[in-house]
Formats: structure tokens, sequence, C-alpha cells
């Protein structure tokens, strides 16, 4: 059960199943991506910043406009690994059917994290293009913003699909949300920086995954290079791999026992 | 008579076999050692009551749980060591559907096709004789949502045979089909069998083990009870001749008079099922004749008087 991943080019097979589901609906289901956290980025960056000086040196829709192409890529992974992975284990067992074939659990996991990892980073990317139309990109660095949101969807899928391998119904998301999603959403630096809050929490933040991003993203969306890069490199992708070993160990014991 | 070496040659290769098998659940042992072989074009009928550990075995076989003891041999692989390796050559329908349903019944099987790691050329050339063996010829292109039950448990089958398998594992391939769709399903295993593919099925309608498989186990609690021919079974297992009694007085009948006209006779609600030799009908038949509140059904016995004899008439849930 705590064997280490045994992966196989299979995986790739599971992945183009949904990415040919994906691809029927893709407009529609990038403009439904799209629209949410566009919503909130005018809103919250024309309406509240209209109230705010200048945020850490730049707009505070240039400010938030960073951290919407994080918080974004992170709710698109988890969506993805938690409602959609749930529906193909548990609901409609389209796992069920793949394993009968010579594909083995191990690969149908790693497909799905590839997956919820690629859907998520279109769903940052979607709003990279926004936000460079809208003129809120400096520089051509922007573009290293797109290995830094595949590491984050993979981390938010990871850890979206060990929640999905102890999940008795849906309704258990709920808590996965409200409880950890949304907190770190509001600790992680995305509407404000996280230097405004207490020093006990500054630890917390430092601890999550989202605020690492945020880090690595806003500097290179504003032509500079981040500080740190490989403290929060390290840290993206030291959650993606024990989150998805946790994941693989989970779902081995809830479908293979 | 021929060569030693000639008759091995000609002798079915074993495509499965399964010896010592347990597995428990929660301290609840629901495999209990269970061993069968299955030979090369056999059909080999796993039957059971709910629960019997049927689905239990399957799914060993495939290697998707590890037993607690026992070994198996699929299609000359160990499972589950090289299970992936064996499912390469093996086609399952499971009990309950699974089929893709954001797919058209082509991509189905298109996808399915994938995960043998078969190019989409050659599904796709594939794909028209798949239909037409499933009975949706022209149909690539309809949504899943539009088939009926039938239509989907064929198109399971048609997946089942993408990869072109040796074996296949048939999970209760007839739950909840109406009888033309059953028949239907039965006169395609029949063509698979006559095409040499080995099957291995797991039902509890004993007319459908009765048609479909050479050999077959009864199972209960994880136990095999009976093992052979259908044809052996009910001659070892069972007296030749069934009258059934039915009516209000049968269960008064059968605790009186009944008793001295059968041997073996078992009451189920308002029927009495009497259990003869051959010799022993016509006393019967003619004692009824003067009996006109109860109607009578006279027939030979067979796999469902077995299995009821072996695993008890009470529910299993």
């Amino acid at each position: 059960m705590l064997a280490p991943p045994r992966l196989s080019l299979r995986a790739i097979a599971v992945w183009r199943r949904n990415y040919l589901v994906w691809r029927k609906l893709a407009i529609p289901s990038v403009l439904g991506n799209l629209a949410d956290p566009m919503i909130y980025l005018f809103g919250l960056g024309y309406g509240l910043g209209g109230l705010l000086p200048q945020v850490a040196g730049v707009s505070y829709i240039q400010f938030l406009a960073a951290g919407t192409v994080c918080s974004s890529t992170m709710n698109a992974a988890s969506f993805e690994a938690l409602y959609s992975g749930f529906s193909r284990m548990h609901v409609q067992k389209t796992w069920d059917a793949i394993l009968n074939a010579p594909v083995s659990l191990d690969d149908v996991v790693a497909g799905e994290w590839l997956w919820a990892a690629a859907k998520a980073t279109l769903s940052g990317a979607a709003i990279l293009v926004v936000i460079s139309a809208l003129g809120f990109i400096a520089s051509p660095l922007a573009l290293c913003v797109l290995p830094v949101i595949f590491l984050t969807g993979l981390a938010f899928a990871g850890l979206g699909l060990i929640v999905t391998a102890l999940a008795p119904s849906y309704d258990f998301f709920m808590y996965y949300f409200t409880l950890l999603i949304t907190p770190m959403m509001l600790l992680s630096g995305v509407f404000f920086p996280i230097e405004t809050l207490p020093a006990a929490i500054q630890g917390i933040s430092s601890a999550l995954p989202l605020a690492h991003a945020v880090l690595l993203v806003r500097p290179l969306l504003s032509g500079q290079v981040p500080a740190d890069i490989p403290l929060h490199l390290s840290v993206l992708a030291a959650t993606a791999l024990c989150s998805f070993w946790l994941a693989l160990v989970l779902m081995r014991r809830r479908l293979l026992s | 008579m021929a060569p030693l070496a000639q008759l091995e040659a000609s002798m079915p290769a074993e495509v499965l076999s399964v010896s010592g098998l347990r597995k428990s659940y929660a301290g609840r042992e629901v495999v209990a050692g269970v061993g069968f072989t299955l030979a090369a074009g056999q059909c080999y009928g796993l039957l059971g009551p709910n629960g019997a550990g049927k689905t239990t075995i399957l799914r060993a076989c495939l290697g998707l749980t590890s037993p607690a003891a026992g070994s198996i041999r699929l299609l000359g692989h160990p499972v589950p060591e090289q299970a992936r390796e064996a499912r390469t050559r093996v086609g399952v329908v499971p009990q309950f559907d699974n089929l893709d349903p954001d797919f058209t019944i082509a991509e189905n099987l298109l996808v399915f096709g994938r995960y043998f790691g078969l190019a989409d050329r050659q599904t796709r050339r594939r794909i028209p004789e798949l239909l037409n063996f499933a009975g949706l010829s022209g149909k690539e292109k309809a949504k899943l949502a539009t088939l009926s039950g039938g239509m989907k448990r064929r198109l399971t089958l048609a997946r089942a045979l993408v990869n072109d398998p040796d074996l296949l594992l048939l999970d209760e391939p007839t739950t909840g089909l109406d009888p033309q769709a059953r028949h239907l399903i039965w006169e395609r295993l029949k063509r698979l069998l006559a095409a040499g593919k080995t099957i291995l099925l797991t039902t509890h309608f004993m007319d459908e083990a009765e048609r479909l498989c050479h050999r077959l186990a009864i199972l209960d609690e994880g136990k095999i009870i009976a093992e052979g021919t259908p044809q052996d079974l009910i001659a070892a297992e069972i007296e030749p001749q069934v009258v059934e009694v039915y009516g209000e007085d049968a269960p008064h009948w059968a605790d009186s008079e009944g008793k001295t006209y059968a041997r073996r006779l078992e009451l189920s609600g308002e029927t009495a099922f009497c259990y003869l030799q051959d010799g022993e009908v016509a006393a019967l038949l003619t004692h009824l004749a003067g009996k006109p509140s109860m109607r009578r059904l006279h027939r030979p016995a067979n796999l469902e008087d077995v299995f009821l004899k072996l695993t008890g008439r009470e529910l299993r849930d």
C-alpha cells in the first residue's frame, strides 16, 4: 500500500480521456472558469482599488491580478480533482472500467493528477491573457508564470485527490473549501499583502503553498525576478509530490482492498 | 492411439487456475478457500446467491484485490504480481454499467482501446465489426443516453472485445435485461465460444448457466459446494423428476398425504416441490388426478432445483 508510485505511459490514455470530454465543452468551460475570477478582479480591483493608494508599489487592480492568477489556478485544480474526480471515481465508475484494462490504479491517479494540473494551468493562463490585454503585464518575464502555475496546479490537484480519496459523498468537499481553501486564499497575499497580517499569522502564511505561488507570480508579472526562487519552488514541488503520493496510498486503500 | 506428445498438444491449455483463494472483509471471510481451473475454449460458470463471493473472486483474478491466501495464474501470468500484463488479453463485462456517458458509442470504444495501448487507427478499423457484433451497426455517433439497457449491455460486451481478448470475464451479464435482450446476449456469447474464446461467467440465473456453461461451480458463503457439468450436477445432486403442486390446499396436502408419495418434498409458500425417481411419478400423478383443487406441473429436474437444494430457500440479502 505504501509502495512508491509505479507509473507507465498508460497514464496518458487516462489524461486523454478527460481531455476528450473537456474538448466537447471547451468554450463554455473556459468562459465559465474565467467569469468568476474576472468579476472579483474588476469588482474589487476597481471598486476597492478606487479607495486605495498604491499597494506594494502598484495599483490595487494590478496587485490583485497577480493574486487572481494564482487563486484561480488553485480553484480550478481543486474543483477538477474533487468534484470531477469523484464523479469519475465513485459515481460514473469510470475508473473501474479503466482498471479492468491493463492500466494500474497508479496510472489512473497520475493521469487525473496531470489532467487537473493541466486544466488549472489553462485557467490561470486564460487570466494571464486577459490581464495582459489590459496592460497589467510588464515584460516577457511573465511567461515564466506558466511553469509556476502548472506546479501550483499539481500541488492543489494532489491535495484535492487526497480529499477525494477520503470522501463519502460530494457534501464532504464543502469542509475542504470552507476550512482550507478559503482561509488559504485570505492568508496567502491574494487580496492584500501578507505583511499587513499579525506576525503570528504571517508564520502560518509562510507554510501555505498558495502564498509561495503568489510570491513567485507577482514579481514576474511586474517584470522583476522573484526573491527566494528555490524556496518557493521547493515548497510547491514538495506539496505536489507528497500530496500525490499520499492520495495514491489512500486511493489504493479505498479501491484495491 | 495417438502418441502422448500429440495428445498433450491437443489438450486445452489452462487459461485460468485458482487455488486456495481466501479473502476477508471486516473480519468476515467472503472467499474461503476457492479453487478451480478454466480450460481454453470453455465456458465456466460461478453460481451463487448474493454475497456468495462471486464478484470478489473475479476481482482477485484481475489482480484488483490482494487475496489473504491462495494462488492465481491468469493466461500464464501470476496474479496479482503480473496482473497488468495478464489483463492485456482479457475482456471484462462488469456487473454495473460503467460506459462513458460523455462519449458517443464509437468514442467509448476508441478511448477504451487506448487503455490497451491500441492506436486509434487500429481501433477505428475494428469499430464497424464490433458494432455489428453488438447489433449496433450505424450507431457510431449515437449518444450513450439514447441507448436502452440492452443496447448498453451489448456495447459493454463490444467494449470488452476491443482488444480481441482470449478470455472474457462476465459478471452477471444479463441481470436487469428483458427476455429478448437476454436471449440476444446468450446467442452472442455462444458465437464467441464458437470462435474459440474462453468465458468465465458469474450468474444467479440457472437457465443462463445451463445454456452456456460447460462446467460450473456452485458457491455458498465463499466456498464451492458443488462442481461439474450441468448434467452431472443434476444427475449427482438431485432426483430426476419434479412435480410441483400448488394451490391453497397444497401445504396441508404436503404435510399429510404428500409425504407418502414423495420421499423428498419441499414447501415454499403454497407450492409443494416433490422430488421423485422415474418410477415414482405415475403413482403421484394418479393420486393428484383426484385432487382438482390443486394444480400440478411435472417436469425434469433442472439446475435451479440443484441450486435450491444446496443453498436453501431462505433469502440472501
